[in-house]
């Protein structure tokens, strides 16, 4: 991140002084950092909102109804674990944290999961692993909430309206990965 | 369709409340919690938030934004989508908070229910930090060979972008 931050600054420096943009910069450097909290504060309110909301579902077990709905589709895709129980319930309760938004149980649940399946082939990503992982790379989350108190923030009245583009987004995204996955662990020589 | 979006946000509030209650759960304590959650997780982004809108912000004035998204416009233009996204694109796989930053940044500068801003949204909202991702899973447990688990996850990254630019010019036009 140093590299990047100190690289965009000087190359908005030389930028403004070629395209004689020099006056401009400062205003707009401390007008940013001052967007910055305004954008935090009015975020507040719908974030403190979902989080509790999250935290009921998290508490009322929903995850874990979510991960038995779940384990017949996921059998599917990890056919070298389907009949590992330990494995696959790892990673139903892995998928379901992310569908749920609950990042903070989703993450230690599928590090656990890839360790489990790391078991069988040390050091190297078997065709399940990289399955995980991608499933996990692409977002699931049916409620962004983060980009709705964004969208909040910035005046819009109805934060919520991209939410089937988002879901359709998302499946299509997931399902170019799962794809993508298949087709390579067929060709992939190491 | 309208009235579903507009009872969704309340729907869930009231289902889950419910839903917690009968299950036995103290409701109110959760959401109490979870709000100081929330608080949390904001502390930690706001400073983050503040370094990027700060550069961006300056990459803005300074011209440097209009020239990047000029040069890079015939390549999304193929595909569909707002070259002022490709900033967003470049750094989404690479950092969440960058990719928060720059992400609202745009939907600040164009507004929220521009095509930008909504494109800007949905590409947020339906991809993931997948560098990040893959480094934190891998290094649990203990991967040297990735084999082809980045092309993989960056394959669906772009599906993504793409399709988040296209299911917002289908479905606001």
């Amino acid at each position: 991140m140093t590299v990047i931050w100190t690289g965009m600054t000087a190359l908005s420096l030389l930028c403004a002084l070629a395209l004689g943009r020099a006056g401009g910069l400062a205003s707009a450097a401390l007008d940013g950092a001052g967007q910055a909290i305004q954008l935090g504060i009015s975020m507040a309110g719908v974030l403190c909102l979902w989080m509790g909301v999250m935290e009921v579902m998290d508490r009322a077990g929903l995850a874990r109804k979510l991960a038995k709905l779940l384990r017949p589709i996921l059998g599917r895709l990890f056919p070298d674990f389907a009949r590992d129980r330990g494995v696959m319930d790892t990673i139903a309760a892995n998928v379901s944290a992310n569908l749920l938004g609950l990042g903070n149980a989703a993450t230690p649940l599928g590090m656990e999961a890839a360790r489990r399946m790391a078991g069988r082939t040390p050091g190297i990503a078997s065709d399940s692993l990289c399955m995980l992982v991608v499933c996990n790379t692409a977002s699931i989350q049916l409620i962004p909430t983060t980009v709705a108190a964004v969208r909040m923030a910035a005046g819009c009245e109805t934060p919520f309206d991209i939410l089937p583009a988002v879901w359709l987004t998302s499946a299509l995204s997931v399902l170019a990965g799962i794809t993508a996955s298949k087709l390579l662990a067929k060709v992939w020589r190491d | 369709m309208q009235l579903i979006l507009d009872l969704l946000v309340p729907g869930i509030i009231a289902g889950v409340s419910l839903y917690g209650t009968v299950q036995g759960v103290d409701v109110y304590d959760a959401l109490l919690q979870g709000a100081a959650k929330g608080l949390e997780i904001l502390w930690r982004i706001l400073p983050a938030l503040v370094t990027l809108l700060t550069v961006v912000a300056m990459l803005r004035a300074s011209g440097a934004l209009e020239l990047a998204a000029k040069a890079l416009a015939p390549v999304c233009d193929l595909f569909g989508i707002p070259a002022e996204t490709v900033g967003l694109m470049l750094v989404r796989p690479i950092s969440g908070s960058a990719a928060l930053g720059v992400g609202s940044e745009l939907i600040t500068a164009y507004g929220p229910d521009s095509t930008i801003g909504r494109t800007a949204a949905v590409m947020l909202g339906s991809t993931e930090t997948t560098f990040y991702t893959i480094a934190v899973y891998f290094g649990a447990a203990g991967i040297k060979k990735t084999r082809y688990a980045i092309p993989a996850a960056l394959c669906a990254d772009l599906t993504g972008f793409f399709f988040a630019a296209l299911t917002v010019r289908l479905l606001f036009g």
